[in-house]
């Protein structure tokens, strides 16, 4: 399928380059919708990568990229069943996000995420398993996991570490803090800032320039350059799971859902 | 140095625009929430551009409960 739409993303594929634009309302929430298109999308990646050197990531959404995990959809759902069934189907959608994220993160493609607005949660981890990141003046990064008492669940730290410094990986996680694209640019998380409404032509412009490139030479440095975390991404999956099983995880995703104020997204 | 009130002025020149509202109706001690009639991811965009504009780092969890344009001018001046 050289060009698809679905109810949360779309893609395409031009002169080497495939765009997969995320378009869910209102802020990319990733949910069963975004993973089912997403699973379809890597489905589709064998024959799509025969053709392209690029993938460039981006959104449709004013609100950002992405502001991570649908919490509403994981709080009604895990609601409506015992705990033990609740964590099992947590598990299940990990292991599924993860095995769609590690094929996006090791696709012979040289991947780039646009980002502007909201990157959050597991929004940030979809646009850390991409080669370079272009940010928006105005987007913001960040990881909200511990507000809930989780940790990221979509592969962000194992990513996070291989990539930059651990410092850097201690502040956002402990923290909890959102940081803006001229400090993601200094963190090394950024690969270039964008003036505002700019990230995805010069995504555009960065993909044009990876496919003057051989594929085969592009692919193999990438493989050389960025293994796949696969022990920590694993271990991952398991704190999550232990941790989602704490009362006050529950707790915190009914007081995000129930909360109709202004301030859900600061901490 | 700039003053508080000269901080303060900018970071209503910059919600004006940014957010497009009539800079007259826009006073230091407004509840920027409601008179912006903005939610937390709006707000996160001012954040933003405040950021830029005075080209501090201002980490979310000192914003946290302030929600008029004096509080947030002592928090960037802070930082100047």
């Amino acid at each position: 399928m050289n060009e698809y739409k679905g109810k949360s993303l779309s893609w395409r594929i031009a002169d080497g380059v495939i765009e997969l634009a995320l378009d869910r309302a209102p802020a990319n929430e990733i949910g069963v919708a975004m993973l089912e298109d997403l699973e379809r999308f890597t489905g589709a990646l064998p024959a799509l990568e025969s053709q392209a050197s690029a993938l460039i990531l981006y959104s449709q959404q004013k609100a950002g990229f992405s502001a991570g995990a649908d919490l509403r959809e994981l709080y009604f759902l895990a609601q409506q069943m015992e705990m033990s069934s609740a964590l099992k189907g947590v598990r299940e959608f990990l292991e599924r996000i993860h095995a769609v994220l590690n094929r996006l993160d090791t696709s012979p493609l040289t991947t780039i995420a646009a980002v502007h607005g909201v990157c959050f949660g597991g929004g940030f981890e979809l646009a850390l398993t991409c080669d370079l990141i272009v940010a928006d003046k105005m987007a913001r990064f960040c990881f909200p996991e511990l507000r809930l008492g989780l940790i990221p669940g979509f592969g962000g730290i194992p990513r996070l570490k291989r990539d930059i410094g651990n410092a850097v990986v201690r502040d956002l996680l402990l923290t909890g803090r959102s940081i803006n694209a001229t400090k993601a640019l200094s963190a090394g998380l950024a690969s270039q800032v964008a003036a505002e409404g700019e990230a995805l032509r010069l995504a555009r412009a960065t993909a044009a320039q990876v496919t003057k490139f051989d594929r085969v030479a592009a692919a193999a440095a990438k493989r050389f350059i960025k293994p796949l975390p696969a022990s920590d991404l694993r271990n991952e999956i398991d704190i999550f799971c232990e941790l989602f099983a704490q009362p006050a995880v529950m707790q915190g995703l009914r007081n995000f859902v129930e909360n109709t104020g202004a301030h859900p997204y600061l901490p | 140095m700039k003053t508080i009130e000269q901080t303060t002025e900018e970071i209503l020149d910059l919600a004006a625009a940014h957010f497009k509202v009539p800079r007259a109706g826009l006073q230091a001690n407004d509840d920027f929430y409601k008179t912006l009639k903005i939610d937390s991811l709006q707000a996160l965009e001012l954040l933003t551009r405040l950021e830029n504009h005075f080209g501090v780092e201002l980490p979310d969890y000192e914003v946290q409960g302030v929600s008029d344009f004096h509080t947030l001018a002592t928090r960037i001046q802070a930082r100047l």
